[in-house]
């Protein structure tokens, strides 16, 4: 019990470790178990019960009328004997003795017998001293002396004896019944018949058995009273005696043929004989045989299709699982960009003002220099002088425009929204680029959407974000080649543009801090490498979404996604 | 521009100091106060044309003390100094009376039109 518990517990424990493959194959795997369990056990104690109960059923059913069969059998065959019984005992006490002992008579009484009753061999009277007086029938018999056999001490014992089936004198199988008489002067005479076991046949016959089953009567010491099919002929040793009821019964054996079979069989209650009905299980149960292979077959579908739906949709679950554990981790991603940027975008601010002051300090140190200089004509080395100072005024300026960058990343521009064209404002952006563009030989290819819907978006943060991209395109380019510039409807939701570019191209390592603060691959002094960090931020809070494909010299693909409404404003 | 008086004023020593030199060689007639109490002090013996104030001041701001001379003074123009990024509060300046605001590093040239501009709209309005 307690490794049972412990392998359930081990089933439903679920690995800490996020998103590796390991994790989710184990996941999956203890999931499609667990109901593969809880639904294959019922299934399979369902299919066993249905088999036991089934089969005891129907073996019931079988087994009913076998017994009624076997009780019927039983009964016709007492009715038989019985009535030949009553006859002979009615010749018996009807006719005197001497009436009897007259053959003539005798005969007479025998042909009306015969043609009244069927099966009647002979018929012959008896006298006490077991002499037999008078005979009618086949064999001459007259004057054969039975006293000393055994039937006919029983008969002079209990008055009425049946025989099981003999040969005796006649040679051929048959039943004799005996019936002693004592007249009302005390004379004592038996009157004797022999019937012929071929009717007792007559009555299996009549049962109607199959080719297979088999139906005889065998006396208590399990010999032969009618042939049987497949065990024996008459006086022939039947292999089973079955169990002594004299009430039908059925049990199960295993025949000298290697049958299995039913074995129906009744004790009868005034002779020794016993009736049985052997039917072979393979006919009776053919029905339970469909059945079994239907069980079964029903079984192995349900099977199939039960671990065919488990593993569907354990693998859907995992997938569904991995998709929303991926989404989760890129969302904590993002937060952790965000965070990363805004903290970053706060030192940025605070140096962008500490460093302000002094840079005020220096401009005009480095403006009263100019001065000093400018308003002394004999100053030696003026033209020298004038250069240099020009150059510290200048890194000044570079400084300016980087601290203001700086700020413009760090600051919360509140958005202001108007409904604009996007097609519009890239026309607008491209207006500052043209010059340039002619003068480094780029060209500047247009595809713009004609059906474009417009946008609730901010003009100014657009024109920034574009800016930036087609800056950062114009000097990947260098001198000669192309930018094209297309827009395009996404989705009900969204619109799109796309910013390409012939130029150099990213490696995969750049790609991936290309959105990344203070990035840049320009030379020293050339970029701040904040314009792509800036642009995210923008395109991020006018809820679009940027995305960037480059291949080192053949160049890079910006698109970004603009949605048609602007989302509640979050601040970031 | 050499009858022009204007009062300097802030925290930022060095470069007040070097702003007053250079446009006095421009013919400016300047002071220098280097906090907003003084400032304020010095407008009881000093009246300038135009005030040129630094709004991020420690102890008394900027702000504060355009108030108060806007008050005081109101024929004094006053020119605000911001930090870059800071414009939000140049144009709350603006709107509590500030004739203009220019965001530091200055270009000496930008400075001069703008206290030109100012004198000329206070001489227009006396």
């Amino acid at each position: 019990m307690r490794s049972l518990k412990g392998l359930i517990e081990d089933l439903l424990s679920i690995p800490e470790e996020r998103s590796t493959p390991e994790r989710y194959r184990i996941v999956g795997r203890n999931i499609a178990i667990l109901m593969l369990i809880t639904t294959l056990v019922p299934l399979a104690l369902m299919t066993v019960i249905n088999y036991f109960e089934y089969k005891a059923a129907l073996r019931n059913e079988i087994q009913a009328p076998m017994k009624t069969l076997v009780n019927k059998a039983k009964h016709s065959f007492e009715l038989f004997l019985a009535g030949r019984l009553s006859t002979v005992n009615f010749i018996a006490s009807a006719y005197k003795f001497e009436e009897l002992a007259d053959e003539k008579n005798l005969n007479r009484i025998f042909r009306v017998l015969k043609k009244e009753f069927e099966g009647f061999v002979d018929l012959g009277l008896i006298d006490s001293n077991g002499m037999q007086v008078s005979y009618a029938g086949p064999y001459g018999l007259q004057g054969k002396d039975y006293a000393g056999q055994a039937w006919f001490e029983h008969v002079r014992v209990n008055g009425v004896y049946i025989s099981d089936v003999f040969k005796g004198y006649r040679k051929f199988p048959h039943i004799a019944i005996a019936v002693q008489h004592i007249s009302d002067d005390g004379r004592e005479w038996i009157v004797r018949a022999t019937i012929n076991t071929g009717k007792l046949d007559d009555l299996i016959a009549s049962m109607g058995l199959d080719a297979e089953s088999d139906a005889f009567l065998i006396n208590r010491q399990g010999v032969f009273q009618t042939k049987s099919r497949f065990y024996g002929d008459v006086l022939d040793k039947c292999p089973e005696i079955p169990p002594i009821s004299f009430e039908p019964a059925v049990i199960e054996r295993i025949d000298p043929l290697g049958r299995d079979v039913f074995l129906g069989y009744v004790y009868f209650n005034q002779n020794d004989f016993v009736f049985v009905l052997v039917k072979p299980k393979s006919d009776v149960l053919k029905v339970w045989y469909t059945l079994r292979a239907d069980l079964l077959i029903v079984f192995v579908i349900g099977l199939a299709v039960i671990i065919l739906a488990v593993l569907k949709l354990t693998n859907i679950m995992m997938k569904r699982m991995k998709e929303s554990d991926d989404k989760r981790t890129l969302a904590l991603r993002e937060v952790e960009h965000s965070h990363k940027l805004s903290s970053i975008g706060r030192l940025a601010a605070g140096v962008a003002h500490e460093v302000n002051n002094p840079l005020a300090v220096i401009n005009e140190k480095a403006g009263l220099m100019q001065d000093l200089i400018q308003y002394n004509p004999d100053f030696p080395d003026k033209d020298r002088f004038v250069n240099l100072v020009k150059a510290i005024i200048q890194s000044v300026e570079r400084c300016r425009t980087i601290t203001h960058r700086l700020l413009g990343f760090a600051r919360r521009m509140d958005v202001e929204v108007q409904i604009l064209d996007v097609n519009e404002v890239l026309q607008e952006t491209l207006g500052f680029l043209e010059k340039e563009a002619l003068y480094k030989n780029v060209k500047l290819d247009l595809d713009l959407s004609k059906n474009l819907s417009k946008i609730e978006s901010d003009r100014g943060q657009l024109q920034q974000v574009f800016l930036n991209i087609l800056n950062n395109a114009m000097a990947a380019i260098g001198d000669g080649g192309t930018i094209a510039i297309s827009s395009f409807e996404r989705d009900s939701q969204m619109i799109g543009v796309t910013i390409k570019d012939t130029g150099h191209g990213m490696s995969d390592e750049t790609l991936k801090h290309v959105f990344e603060p203070f990035f840049t691959t320009k030379k020293s002094g050339e970029g701040t490498g904040l314009g792509l960090s800036i642009t995210y931020g923008i395109v991020k809070r006018l809820g679009g979404d940027i995305e960037v494909q480059s291949k080192t010299g053949t160049g890079t693909r910006f698109t970004v996604y603009l949605p048609k409404k602007t989302p509640a404003q979050s601040g970031v | 521009m050499k009858d022009w008086k204007v009062l300097l004023v802030d925290d930022e020593k060095e470069f007040v100091v070097t702003l007053a030199e250079r446009l006095g060689m421009r013919g400016i007639h300047t002071e220098t106060v280097f906090e907003g109490d003084g400032a304020l002090k010095k407008l009881e013996t000093y009246e300038p044309d135009v005030m040129v104030l630094d709004l991020m001041m420690p102890g008394m701001s900027g702000l504060t003390v355009l108030e108060k001379v806007k008050k005081l003074y109101p024929k004094i123009e006053v020119i605000l100094l911001t930090g870059i990024g800071s414009t939000s509060e140049g144009l709350t300046g603006m709107r509590l009376g500030a004739f203009d605001y220019l965001m530091k590093p200055l270009q000496i040239d930008e400075l001069i039109q703008k206290i030109g501009l100012a004198i000329s709209k206070g001489s227009s309005t006396n």
